[in-house]
């Protein structure tokens, strides 16, 4: 039992198994970070390099952690400024890269596509890290980690609802595709100014109301508003959205009692999330981090052939 | 220096020609016309005779929507590259936009253009003015001297006039100089930062989609402002089934518009962009599968009265980068003759209707005196099509700089064999 995987760039070409075969897979990392030496050997002597066009904490942490915990060679490379932002630097800055001979490149970038052209160019793997509004795969393999470790049953049949800027979200995008392979219910909230055309051939339904999004949920996603979208033409103000459409303590009730909330981050207290529910017993914020290194260090190792060895 | 095509199918449906006909050229000229066995038996002993047979004959084709890019990116074009591409595509005669560096936006640049063509244009090079000054959408250009300095029409292709009381002033003063407007319908805000058609794919790849009506609305303000202002309009690339919905109308209403669409929104659909293939980022975006049918049948009925390449050429490092980021155009100033023979071979039209859309219709919109016609007298441009040659588009065929086709590696069938400009053969 085992995968081929060249690259990750987005969780279509996953199948059913793939997927499971990675959460196990990261599973069995998750115990190295209990240990009082956090190291193994698996890939010593790969070349690792996160190459970061977006700011990113979460992320870029784990990645790192992730290959040093394997014991990578972790190299992290940031530019946030828009001169590297254009195409050709892109592929320049990759050869260069590539000349030094990485294993593998994780990549963020503001560019929807940016993963699968770096992808077509490089000799090394590819792993994406979130690509502008398109796909962040990794977020959505660790949210169904942290999905199934909290429901033993499996995660066919659970109902989830993803609210927040669904157009502007790739988080939102890989886990409707991953989520409906395992068999995951997908329901997606937000003013209709956030909702992207043609959302529903992705197997979602659309609400407009958390009511209505909420009802009979089994998890809840909720996704950071972007403050600085406010008062232009997504939506009024942070008062109004949070009114409607943020989870709070009113809100949550129409969920089933033992709703599990879930936020990608970074959170926006008070506004599309409450601190009560963020930081409250119903929340596996913190878990889902905990699980993106493990998984993080199982795709490493998949990927940068540790797992030949 | 006399010639004659001997065996060819002549289409010229101006002439209500579509008959196999012989056919003299002198000087330049068409001397003389003769059914199988009619022909003097006595003609120039130094006449060259070409033997056409099985090959079809029509008026020279004329493409009126083209950048030439020169001058100012000749990196991406020349005058003298993209019409060889045009020669070779079948065309005799190009219109070429203005959104060249300087823009084609006073006499002087004009007047560049035609003096470049003569020396190195291998066909008709008739440039399109820009409508205001830099494409800005400010101010008016000079629009009688840059008539009188050869331009057909005026436009501001690549970029819409924004403000609707500017459009309006536009139409007027064009009208004073009996030029047409040639109309890049966008509204910019809706449109803004897209890069795709809006709709379900755009969404599963995570770009930013251009809605149907970004192009709609401004069809609708120019028809209005064209019954406002009585100027004649012709509407540049549509793309979609609400455009042609609105153009139908006002046609039926007797406004005077006409429109164009390109091969690439009969052929393709946004379904067909796959793993960020720049080749297929083009403005207006490749639209659903409802438009490209609602296309098809406005060339049926007559609603398209042109169709045009909107060849866009440009280098490979423009294409060679993330999608969000790669430059909008096609190159397809080769592939438009097979393309719309394409429909011919399906039955959407007849070959009399190609000859329409491809020759006719543009010369008579541009108001190109003597092109688009098979007579006695008129000038010898003639384009010789091999409608059974059936080939696979590799990048080394296609002539133009520009190699951003999506259609390298697609089957195609029918091409131009040789074409005829003023009587001289330009090799192809």
């Amino acid at each position: 039992m085992g995968i081929e995987l060249k690259h990750l760039l987005d969780v279509d070409t996953l199948s059913k198994e793939d997927i499971f075969f990675i959460l196990d897979t990261a599973e069995s990392f998750k115990e190295i970070t209990s240990r009082d030496i956090k190291k193994v050997p698996t890939l010593r002597g790969k070349t690792v390099i996160n190459l970061f066009f977006e700011s990113s904490t979460r992320t870029r942490t784990s990645f790192e952690i992730a290959g040093k915990r394997l014991s990578a060679d972790t190299i992290n490379i940031s530019a946030t400024s828009s001169s590297v932002t254009k195409g050709e630097t892109l592929l320049d800055t990759l050869r260069n890269l590539e000349a030094m001979n990485p294993d593998v490149i994780v990549l963020r970038h503001p560019a929807s596509g940016a993963a699968h052209f770096l992808a077509k160019h490089a000799a090394c793997a590819v792993i994406n890290a979130g690509d502008g509004q398109h796909a962040h795969p990794t977020q959505a393999l660790l949210d169904l980690m942290t999905i199934r470790e909290r429901r033993k049953g499996g995660p066919a049949g659970l109902k989830l609802t993803i609210a927040g800027d669904i157009t502007r979200s790739r988080v939102a995008r890989s886990n409707i595709k991953l989520l409906n392979k395992v068999g995951i219910d997908v329901s997606v909230c937000a003013p209709a100014s956030m909702i992207p055309a043609g959302i529903e051939t992705m197997k979602v339904r659309v609400f407009h109301n958390m009511k209505d999004a909420l009802s009979g949920a089994d998890i809840v996603m909720m996704l950071r508003i972007q403050k600085e979208r406010a008062g232009k033409s997504l939506f009024p103000t942070l008062r109004e959205y949070s009114r409607y459409f943020s989870l709070n303590k009113e809100t949550i009730k129409y969920a089933k009692k033992d709703v599990i909330v879930m936020h990608p981050g970074p959170m926006n207290r008070g506004v599309e999330i409450s601190s009560q529910i963020a930081d409250g017993e119903l929340s596996v914020i913190l878990p889902q981090v905990a699980n993106g290194l493990a998984l993080r260090m199982a795709l490493l190792y998949l990927l940068a052939g540790g797992a030949k060895q | 220096m006399s010639l004659i095509i001997r065996g060819a199918h002549v289409v010229s449906p101006k002439e209500k020609i579509d008959k196999p006909l012989e056919l003299h050229i002198r000087s330049g000229r068409i001397a003389g016309l003769y059914d199988k066995g009619k022909a003097p038996a006595k003609i120039d002993p130094d006449a060259k005779v070409i033997d056409a047979g099985g090959l079809v004959l029509t008026p020279g084709l004329i493409d009126m929507h083209v950048h030439l890019r020169e001058p100012g990116f000749e990196y991406k074009e020349t005058i003298a590259t993209g019409t060889k591409a045009a020669a070779s595509g079948g065309f005799t005669s190009v219109a070429c936009m203005a959104n060249t560096f300087p823009v084609n936006d006073s006499a002087s640049v004009t007047r560049y253009i035609t003096g470049k063509a003569e020396k190195e244009a291998c066909v008709n090079v008739f440039p399109v003015g820009a409508m205001t000054m830099g494409l800005k959408g400010e101010r008016l250009c000079e629009y009688g001297d840059m008539r009188d300095a050869g331009c057909v029409a005026v436009s501001d292709d690549g970029r819409p006039v924004m403000d609707a009381a500017m459009m309006r002033r536009v139409m007027e003063y064009a009208k004073t100089f009996d030029l047409l407007c040639i109309s890049h319908c966008e509204d910019e805000a809706l449109a803004h930062g897209g890069q795709m058609n809006e709709g379900a794919k755009s969404t599963v790849l995570g770009l930013t989609g251009i809605p149907c009506a970004a192009e709609e609305v401004m069809v609708a303000r120019d028809v209005l402002l064209a019954e406002l202002t009585k100027c004649r309009l012709h509407i540049a690339h549509v793309s979609t089934k609400g455009a042609l919905r609105i153009i139908k109308n006002a046609k039926k209403r007797g406004v005077n518009v006409t429109c164009e669409t390109a091969p690439h929104y009969f052929m393709l659909t946004d379904d067909d962009i796959t793993d960020y293939n720049t080749n297929y980022k083009v403005n207006p975006p490749l639209r659903s599968k409802e438009d490209k049918k609602a296309v098809i049948a406005g060339i049926k009925d007559g609603t398209i009265d042109v169709i045009a390449s909107d060849h866009a050429p440009h280098h490979d490092d423009e294409k060679r980068a993330p999608f969000m980021y790669a430059a909008f155009g096609i190159s397809g100033i080769q592939t438009v003759l097979p393309l719309t023979l394409s429909l011919v071979q399906s039955g959407v039209i007849s070959m009399s209707d190609l000859v329409m859309k491809l020759s006719c219709q543009p010369a008579g919109i541009l108001g190109l005196a003597g092109k688009g016609v098979i007579k006695v007298g008129a000038c010898a441009d003639l384009t010789l099509i091999d409608t059974k040659k059936a080939f696979t588009l590799q990048t080394g065929d296609i002539v133009s700089k520009g190699k951003n086709s999506p259609f390298i590696g697609r089957e195609l069938k029918g091409c131009a064999q040789a074409v005829f400009v003023s009587g001289k053969r330009i090799s192809i």
